[in-house]
């Protein structure tokens, strides 16, 4: 059996500057947010990231390991997303902080909707030269693609993506990599893995092979390169979030309702 | 100045939209208050990828918020009987399987039915898509709650879109703060005013021409 059990450094070791990473990131809820960290201090340059949403954590928080993949946003070149949190980054990081590193070319920026990443990178998985979506036709999505009519409807070619590496957060794994998630914190993590190249996974807990359900395995071993087991210390293990949740749950409640009230079509 | 719908109420008629053994998507702002007057029986699902959890956690109950159970705006749910979880490709399908009964906050509806859902940046680049195309498109009825009118008093329902498109002809029902209007292939129908107001005064403060229904009446809840 291959050894797939190592740390987060030496798990992003030998992400290069240049790749391509896919992450899943919806706030506290299956964001590999320990990985990023690892990434972050690897120092890959030059990345392109596939990231499901990409916003800052709440104000307040981000000493408390809450996890936020816009700790790698010096390393990026290019943001594939369809959330980007302008609203949350002007409250942190200042005005048009974004807008600023766009203008300047540190940064591109492109717009897709969920259900069209997650096509891409399941086009990805499965080797396709693309697909035809209807989502998105005449707005910012369909920008500089073909459209093609196909038995009388319009589409948009949107193609496949082939991530280098993908990082993901998991419930528990065995010593073989099969995944089990808990409740919406699955989300995007299969499909990455599906997709990516080197898929790293972040996981709460280790167990031996055997010990897992084949029934409730969501996420088969195969697709799991490297799996990093954050230690008990850590402000993400089960053990720091479990005491997190304890203490800050006020204020990790009223987040939820305050930054969706500031994005639901309000001016 | 006659007093407008509160976002409560506006909620509340936008739920009577819902029909018993619906499913449903909720999206930010406004909808999300919706959730609060969801019938019993109706199964709401988020794009992160669970549907028929149970009521939301509030500061009152702060202690029972879960990591793993947080819905699409970062609210933690309870779980409840029923419930299934589920990855993004698989939730996704659903959303535009014609299967959910959406309701989603707006900026601006035309007489066609055309929806402005995004927020802008100003270099109108990076738009908050999120998940608000794929469930305008493929949702079985669309129902928009949005104030009538901008902070400024512009309309926000018009004849043609000012602001960026989000997705064509999908809007079924609007629900404002002044009263509700149905999207017809004949143009915009005003069924409910909220109390108060008069249909004419409810026409003026609209950009694109309204009919108004023969029985048209006080939004009911």
């Amino acid at each position: 059996m291959r050894e797939k059990i190592c740390n987060a450094a030496e798990a992003v070791a030998d992400v290069h500057d240049g790749a391509a990473v896919a992450a899943h990131a919806w706030g506290a809820c299956g964001t590999p947010g320990y990985l990023f960290r690892a990434l972050a201090a690897q120092g890959a340059k030059d990345l392109t990231l596939y990231c499901t949403n990409f916003l800052p954590g709440p104000p307040g928080l981000e000493d408390i390991g809450f996890p936020d993949p816009t700790i790698l946003l010096p390393q990026l070149k290019k943001i594939v997303t369809p959330f980007l949190g302008t609203r949350a980054f002007r409250g942190v990081l200042g005005e048009d902080f974004l807008g600023d590193r766009v203008r300047s070319g540190q940064l591109e920026i492109e717009a897709t909707t969920h259900g069209v990443l997650m096509q891409r990178l399941h086009a990805g998985a499965m080797k396709l030269g693309g697909f035809y979506s209807p989502v998105g036709l005449n707005t910012v999505v369909e920008k500089g693609k073909e459209k093609r009519v196909i038995d009388g409807k319009e589409y948009i070619l949107e193609k496949p993506i082939h991530p280098d590496v993908g990082l993901i957060s998991a419930y528990k794994a065995d010593k073989l990599g099969n995944l089990v998630y808990r409740g919406s914190a699955r989300a995007s993590n299969p499909v990455i893995a599906m997709a990516s190249g080197l898929t790293i996974v972040q996981v709460w807990e280790v167990v031996e092979v055997g010990e897992l359900d084949p029934e409730v395995v969501v996420t088969p071993g195969i697709y799991v390169d490297r799996i990093v087991r954050i230690p008990d210390e850590d402000p993400n293990s089960a053990k720091r979030v479990e005491e997190l949740f304890r203490k800050f749950a006020k204020e990790l409640v009223t987040f939820g309702t305050e930054s969706g009230d500031a994005q639901g079509g309000q001016e | 100045m006659k007093e407008r719908l509160s976002e409560e109420v506006m909620a509340m008629r936008a739920v009577k939209e819902v029909e018993a053994e619906d499913a449903c998507n909720l999206g930010l702002g406004t909808p999300q208050l919706c959730a609060l007057y969801i019938p019993e029986g109706v199964q709401v699902q988020a794009e992160n990828g669970v549907i028929g959890y149970g009521p939301l956690v509030t500061t009152d109950n702060a202690e029972m918020a879960d990591p793993a159970l947080m819905d699409a705006g970062s609210r933690f749910y309870t779980p409840a009987p029923g419930m299934s979880f589920f990855d993004m490709l698989t939730s996704f399908a659903m959303i535009r399987s014609g299967r959910l009964t959406t309701i989603l906050g707006g900026l601006e509806v035309s007489e066609k039915g055309d929806l402005a859902i995004h927020s802008m940046s100003e270099a109108d680049e990076y738009p908050q898509i999120g998940g608000a195309m794929d469930l305008a498109w493929g949702a079985k009825k669309l129902i928009v709650t949005m104030p009538h009118n901008t902070r400024d008093g512009k309309p926000k329902i018009v004849k043609e879109l000012s602001l960026p498109l989000s997705s064509p002809e999908c809007v079924d029902i609007i629900v404002t703060d002044l009263g509700v209007i149905e999207v017809t292939p004949e143009g915009f129908l005003l069924k409910e005013v909220a109390p108060g107001w008069t249909a004419q005064e409810v026409q003026a403060l609209t950009e694109a021409p309204l009919m108004v229904s023969e029985d048209v009446k006080d939004v009911e809840l």
